[in-house]
């Protein structure tokens, strides 16, 4: 099956800085995946290279198999992009920057699907207002509208959801999700990485330009992300004085590497007599996968 | 519903349209407001102190033509150098770039769009002027002919500026410091056998010179010189910036990084 994405030994440098240093990725179709990475990671850049927006001065983007230098048309039609930045066009009312939007990828008759665009992103009431009159987050919903409206089966959503309100946000990843259902490949920036955790399958983590992660979000957060214990005993066994992050008053905050290991502190805590007053645990979220993956790169 | 025939440039034209429809007091009334003031008051000092091809023209019907011909070109310059550098400057180009619209698309949209707005002026000068004097349409399809390659060299010169410029400022500048001159200095507002020798033979550098005597030859059946050279040094200039402009847009020059 073509991947939805590939991206091969792709580089790009801006003056002095290498923003994209040889990055391969294939993203399959029908995933939700997620690319992660601090600010100047080269995630924008990436995304640019895919849509036509930037050349990369190496290496191979496709979309569908279709590359998207030498192919460009049917590359660009297989592809929709809710760009970062908050744009408009102040000339045109929500509709016609919908229609206009549609026109230029040669659809016509498109307005059921406009209209349920509208409904998703709950836009019906604004749909013949001015672009200048809609709030951040309501202008936010356009851009995303505008990515879909000629039904592409792969979808880039560059941090979407910056600016737009808890229930809104809502809303709009239940769509999205509808869209994944129905079989389109979304591809996910975001800095809300709870927002990642809760929607990718996948995730890329890029720092300064190249992939530093790559893997199924279970497979990362159990590689590098492990439990963190809290534990109030009347002591703790020196061999496991390691593995204590904070200590205060009788309570340990401790950081082990799978639920494995922390039956070897049952064990050990028990063998040596231990009486346990309080115990929890608290599974690492992506937060501090991304945190622990960027520090070791440093 | 917009005018999607299957292709996304009919699209891009459709929005180049609604675009200067949408403030049509600013782009096309004012010009030909301005138009007006220009043959009011040139006329009224100059009419009977200039006398243009041997005085078998009035001055008056001699400034019309040129007017109008000025403010196609003006205006079609001003459509499509202004909309491309307002949607570089404020991001909004991106929804252009995104679509699958070829180079020639894009040029195909900016540049008709560009000469319907300053066709559209040249009517509105030609029919708010026509009044003030007897004119004549001696040879029109002369006159369609250098109002459609006038208006297309002039948007494809707008469509350049506005692929270059990243400001507005070195818009203005592109406006200014050459469009402007150009024109001024091209025989709107004389006939160039009433220069000194020099200026004269330096006209023959300007290629608005033979847009504009060109135009004014479909009026009157008279020109500064013959309306073929005219046509050919015309089309050869707009062949030249189409292929420049093509070549541009294909290389993403300023708008794909």
């Amino acid at each position: 099956m073509t991947p939805a994405v590939e991206i091969v030994n792709v580089a790009r440098r801006f003056g002095p800085v290498q923003a994209l240093a040889g990055v391969d990725l294939t993203v399959e179709a029908g995933e939700f995946f997620g690319l992660l990475g601090p600010n100047g990671a080269g995630k924008t850049t990436l995304i640019s290279i895919l849509a036509g927006l930037t050349h990369a001065d190496a290496g191979v983007a496709r979309v569908l198999g279709h590359d998207v230098v030498e192919d460009y048309r049917n590359a660009r039609r297989l592809l929709g992009v809710v760009p970062q930045e908050l744009v408009f066009d102040p000339f045109f009312t929500v509709r016609e920057t919908l229609e206009i939007q549609s026109g230029y990828f040669g659809l016509r008759d498109n307005d059921d699907w406009i209209d349920e665009i509208l409904h998703h992103l709950d836009l019906t009431a604004r749909a013949n207002a001015n672009m200048r009159a809609l709030s951040g987050g309501m202008k936010r919903r356009v851009l995303i509208g505008q990515a879909l409206v000629h039904k592409p089966p792969v979808i880039v959503l560059d941090e979407p959801t910056a600016g737009v309100d808890v229930e809104l946000r809502q809303s709009l990843w239940g769509f999205i999700r509808k869209l994944n259902g129905d079989g389109h490949t979304i591809i996910l920036t975001t800095h809300y990485l709870e927002e990642a955790e809760a929607l990718c399958g996948r995730i890329a983590m890029l720092k300064a330009g190249k992939v530093v992660a790559l893997d199924t979000k279970r497979n990362l957060l159990s590689t590098f992300a492990g439990l963190t214990v809290r534990l109030t005993a009347d002591l703790l066994p020196e061999t496991w004085r390691s593995r204590v992050v904070r200590e205060q008053d009788g309570t340990y905050l401790l950081s082990l590497a799978s639920y494995a290991e922390l039956e070897r502190l049952l064990a050990a805590l028990r063998e040596a007599g231990a009486i346990i007053a309080e115990l929890s645990l608290q599974e690492a979220d992506l937060e501090q996968v991304f945190l622990r993956i960027m520090a070791r790169h440093h | 519903m917009i005018p999607a025939l299957g292709s996304g440039w009919l699209t891009l034209l459709y929005k180049e349209l609604l675009r200067f429809w949408k403030v049509s007091f600013q782009t096309i009334l004012a010009p030909v407001l301005t138009a007006l003031l220009y043959l009011l008051i040139f006329s009224h000092v100059l009419e009977s102190r200039i006398s243009v091809f041997d005085g078998r023209v009035a001055y008056t019907a001699f400034l019309i033509p040129g007017l109008v011909m000025m403010s196609v070109l003006q205006n079609a310059f001003a459509n499509s150098s202004s909309s491309l550098i307002q949607s570089k400057i404020t991001g909004n180009l991106i929804f252009v770039l995104l679509p699958p619209l070829s180079p020639l698309d894009m040029f195909a949209a900016y540049v008709l769009g560009a000469m319907i707005r300053g066709i559209v002026v040249g009517l509105g000068v030609f029919l708010v002027t026509a009044a003030f004097a007897p004119l004549s349409l001696s040879h029109p399809l002369w006159v369609l002919a250098f109002a459609l390659m006038g208006s297309a060299i002039l948007g494809t010169l707008g469509l350049i500026a506005g692929i270059t410029a990243d400001k507005f400022d070195q818009l203005a500048a592109f406006q200014n410091f050459l469009i402007m001159p150009l024109t001024f200095l091209s025989g709107v507002f004389y006939s160039i056998h009433s220069l000194p020798p020099f200026w004269q033979a330096l006209s023959h550098f300007n290629p608005f010179f033979y847009m504009i005597d060109g135009f004014r030859y479909g009026f009157f059946g008279l020109s500064d010189i013959a309306p073929e050279t005219s046509l050919i040094v015309v089309g050869i200039f707009c062949f030249g910036l189409t292929a420049l402009t093509l070549l541009l847009l294909k290389r993403g020059y300023k708008l794909r990084h």
